[in-house]
């Protein structure tokens, strides 16, 4: 089984609730795209050029004093529990991981973990470069990724266009290939029944947004990844700024309608956010999606100050570590669904009873 | 088209020999197929077989864009419409002016104005990288059945020799 405690910080630093605005934005996570020159693409390439990709990414990264201290982990050889382990901790993606039965994982899969800085390597792309950063940090998790992308690119050499730019699988990510999302949390906007018209003018705006983990999820518990849906025709500075005005207009949304909650229906909304408390606190079987649900709750109580001794980095702990693999991997051998729904709820009750000091 | 082996049946199978330096297509029926070990569509539903005679079936009524092929990685610009991925750095100047076109509808803008970029000196291939390199575009062009494109690159291997 793998042991998650031999990566850096256990790879959730992130979740430390550190950042600017913490209690509405989770995180804030910047990627960039890169192939190398001479190989097929990763979902074209054959077995032989994919582990020479990986091979001569891995002699770089040796070479490169910001990745001295990480991990890299071979995913193609993990078992598919531990492969869903580190999906579950946003450490991979779905395709990485190879989680779909009909897109098994690919040779030469691996990822590259040290301290908020990740690298992906034969994703749908050679390289993925990503920061993650705890809070509203999109300038400051861009200049990590950045300073990577440069040692990285002067000792391999990268598929670049003179007119489309960095070259990708996907049309979607050529030119900067860079996308960049803050995971948020806007249960005030949804209750308000305002976040259809913000996720519309998203839209407009040439930003997208997906759920939880990204790419094809579902939105659960209110939280809504926002991202740059373009990376051609515009310089990195100026999409970075771009999310980040439209971002932070976002969050005043949120902050607004819970002013407006609060005053217009105070005792509703109040006796609503204990209730999904109380039922964390003692419930004796719980499914994921409840689970996000009621946390969603508490959270907005927290950020109301209505619960004063909960931590937001409780909270954020709770959303990772309440998966089914996690919790597997916490128990040391796999679990039916309801084992994992009684799993779910002692797991939640003793976090939240040892967070605030009383009894279960 | 009929068999070129019994002279009898309708050819299913594209089948190809690479013999010395010349490259021979077949095309047989199921059972002139089945006798020389290949399996048919019919007999064994084989995606990739499927998926051919699917594309030659379109490939007739296709557009010239449809029908262009990357020579680095042998993927189709069909390939890249039904799959939404491109094959290779090289497919997007095999299928420059489609691209552009693309491009423009997604980002509203198809030139990079973002961060430059200068590849390092071309000893960044690792060793026997350029061998490796045709040997996989080798393998690919055969899948592809792009033939060829497959003898231009086995010469080229040899040459390296």
């Amino acid at each position: 089984m793998l042991d998650l405690s031999l990566l850096p910080d256990g790879g959730v630093g992130w979740l430390d609730a550190s950042g600017d605005h913490s209690d509405i934005v989770i995180s804030t996570r910047v990627r960039l795209a890169r192939n190398l020159e001479g190989y097929a693409f990763a979902g074209r390439a054959r077995d032989g050029e994919r582990l020479r990709v990986l091979a001569q990414v891995r002699q770089a990264m040796g070479e490169i004093r910001q990745l001295r201290q990480g991990v890299l982990l071979r995913v193609d050889e993990l078992r598919h529990d531990d492969r869903l382990l580190l999906h579950e901790r946003h450490l991979v993606s779905r395709e990485l991981a190879g989680l779909d039965p009909q897109r098994p994982v690919r040779s030469g899969a691996a990822v590259y973990l040290t301290r908020g800085t990740s690298v992906m390597v034969n994703e749908e792309d050679h390289l993925r470069l990503q920061a993650i950063h705890s809070g509203l940090h999109i300038a400051d998790a861009f200049a990590s990724i950045e300073a990577l992308d440069t040692e990285m690119g002067e000792r391999v050499p990268y598929a670049f266009h003179r007119e489309f730019g960095f070259l990708t699988a996907c049309p979607t990510n050529v030119g900067t290939g860079l996308r960049a999302s803050v995971l948020i949390h806007l249960p005030g906007l949804v209750l308000t029944k305002e976040i259809a018209k913000v996720l519309a003018g998203l839209q407009q705006v040439g930003l997208t947004y997906r759920g939880l983990y990204g790419e094809g999820s579902e939105v659960v518990g209110n939280f809504f990844q926002i991202s740059n849906q373009t990376t051609l025709g515009r310089s990195e500075g100026e999409l970075l700024d771009y999310l980040t005005r439209v971002v932070t207009h976002v969050i005043e949304r949120e902050e607004e309608s819970r002013r407006v909650l609060l005053r217009d229906a105070g005792y509703i909304i109040e006796d609503k956010l204990w209730r999904a408390y109380g039922t964390l606190r003692y419930a004796r079987s719980l499914s994921f999606d409840e689970v996000m649900s009621y946390l969603s709750s508490v959270r907005l109580a927290v950020g109301l100050k209505l619960i004063t001794d909960l931590s937001v980095y409780t909270l954020n702990k709770l959303l990772i570590f309440s998966q089914s693999a996690h919790l597997a991997h916490a128990e040391g051998r796999e679990l039916t669904a309801s084992e994992a729904d009684l799993a779910r709820a002692r797991y939640v009750r003793g976090i939240l009873a040892s967070d605030t000091g009383s009894t279960r | 088209m009929v068999c070129d082996v019994c002279k009898d049946g309708d050819a299913v199978v594209q089948l190809t020999e690479i013999e010395g330096t010349g490259v021979r297509l077949l095309h047989l029926c199921e059972r002139c197929a089945a006798e020389r070990g290949v399996e048919t569509a019919a007999a064994s539903p084989k995606p990739q077989i499927a998926d051919f005679l699917q594309s030659v079936h379109q490939q007739m009524q296709a557009t010239h864009g449809d029908a262009a092929r990357c020579a680095f990685c042998s993927s189709t610009f069909r390939d890249f419409r039904s799959t939404g991925r491109l094959g290779c750095a090289h497919c997007y100047d095999a299928f420059e002016k489609s691209m552009r076109d693309l491009l423009r509808r997604v980002h509203g803008n198809a030139r990079h104005i973002g961060r430059g970029y200068e590849a390092p000196a071309t000893n960044a291939l690792p060793d026997g990288g350029t061998a490796n390199e045709l040997r996989d575009r080798l393998r690919r062009a055969i899948d592809a059945e792009q033939f060829e494109l497959a003898a231009d690159i086995r010469d080229r291997l040899q040459g390296l020799g």
